[in-house]
């Protein structure tokens, strides 16, 4: 029972969080708001970028180099093929090949 | 619905579907150890649906927390899907009945997809965002089954896996760079994010980043809305 509950807690505040916005300014949207739905889609993919690698160090060993190393393939990848599916795949081969045996 | 919308939106969702796909048999794999069967990974990936929260709840659950630490925890970790409802207000409201499931399923991922899509004139804009959510709940229900019934079996070592969504974030930042002449945004959240993030450390530095993000963007307002995003 304990566990219906917890996995229905999770369930309705995600959906409270998701649902928060279009409940908020269901009527009537003000031009600051909507100005921010245009420029949130740019600040916020950098953003998750870091949420990512939020637990990398670059202090300790292995310094996020196999991170650095992967996400150079990923870029150049993409600026030459332009295959999301592509670069995804040889940049996490490369990420799991360089944590697993390398690094 | 048309027959080109439909095959479009899954191949723009493809990337997203196979990283699902993997990361769910993770989660499916994790909740079984923990002595929780399919019905459950099942029950999870359909109700709750929130990939790194699913991962926390599985913590919660193992660790008897009581409702409250639940939601607070919940709270803490998906704050961030606020500003996708911000971003999809306008586009969504005209989503008529498919409206309630695309903000139910408004994933980090689907958001990522659909945030700045650069769609062909025959494709159904509404259309393509119901598609691509919904074909990415399924892998990602379709992975937690996988996960909890055949995952031990699992051949090869799966370490590092994961780094398949920060791969396809990043190439979503490059192809925003790309299309927009306007970068002041992207180096707005990168530059605050990483700022929190050495100030803050890891776990709490998401809703400073949020704050500060919010004030700047209304700082540059003007000049950005002088310039073509």
């Amino acid at each position: 029972m304990h566990t219906i509950l917890i996995i229905l807690t999770a369930a309705i505040v995600t959906l409270l969080i998701r649902a928060l916005p279009f409940i908020i300014f269901s009527r009537h949207t003000p031009d600051s708001i909507l100005y921010l739905g245009k420029v949130l889609p740019y600040a916020i993919i950098p953003m998750l970028v870091v949420y990512c690698l939020k637990s990398v160090s670059v202090l300790k060993a292995p310094y996020g180099i196999p991170e650095l190393i992967a996400l150079i393939v990923v870029v150049c990848i993409h600026k030459w093929k332009h295959s999301t599916l592509l670069s995804i795949l040889l940049g996490t081969m490369t990420y799991m090949f360089l944590i697993q045996t390398v690094f | 619905m048309n027959k080109k919308t439909i095959i479009y939106s899954i191949k723009s969702a493809l990337p997203v579907m196979t990283g699902y796909i993997v990361l769910s048999i993770g989660f499916g794999l994790l909740l079984q150890d923990k002595g929780y069967g399919w019905g459950w990974a099942v029950l999870m990936s359909t109700g709750i649906y929130a990939g790194s929260m699913q991962f926390v709840t599985i913590n919660l659950l193992s660790t008897g927390a009581s409702i409250i630490t639940t939601a607070i925890m919940t709270l803490m970790v998906n704050i961030r899907h606020l500003f996708y409802g911000i971003t999809m207000l306008e586009e969504y409201s005209e989503a008529g009945w498919r409206k309630p499931y695309l903000i139910f399923s408004l994933t980090d991922e689907t958001y990522s997809l659909i945030c700045s899509p650069d769609l062909p004139d025959d494709i159904n804009r509404k259309d393509y965002f119901f598609i691509v959510s919904l074909v990415n709940q399924l892998s990602w229900i379709i992975g937690s089954i996988i996960g909890s019934v055949l995952g031990n079996i699992i051949p090869f070592d799966t370490t590092g896996i994961d780094f398949a969504m920060t791969a396809l974030f990043v190439i979503i930042l490059v192809e925003q760079l790309e299309k927009s002449k306007q970068h002041l945004p992207a180096f707005t959240g990168f530059i605050i994010s990483i700022f929190c993030l050495l100030l803050f450390g890891p776990n709490q530095f998401l809703i400073p980043s949020m704050i500060l993000i919010t004030i700047a963007l209304f700082i540059e307002k003007k000049s950005l809305e002088r310039s073509d995003l």
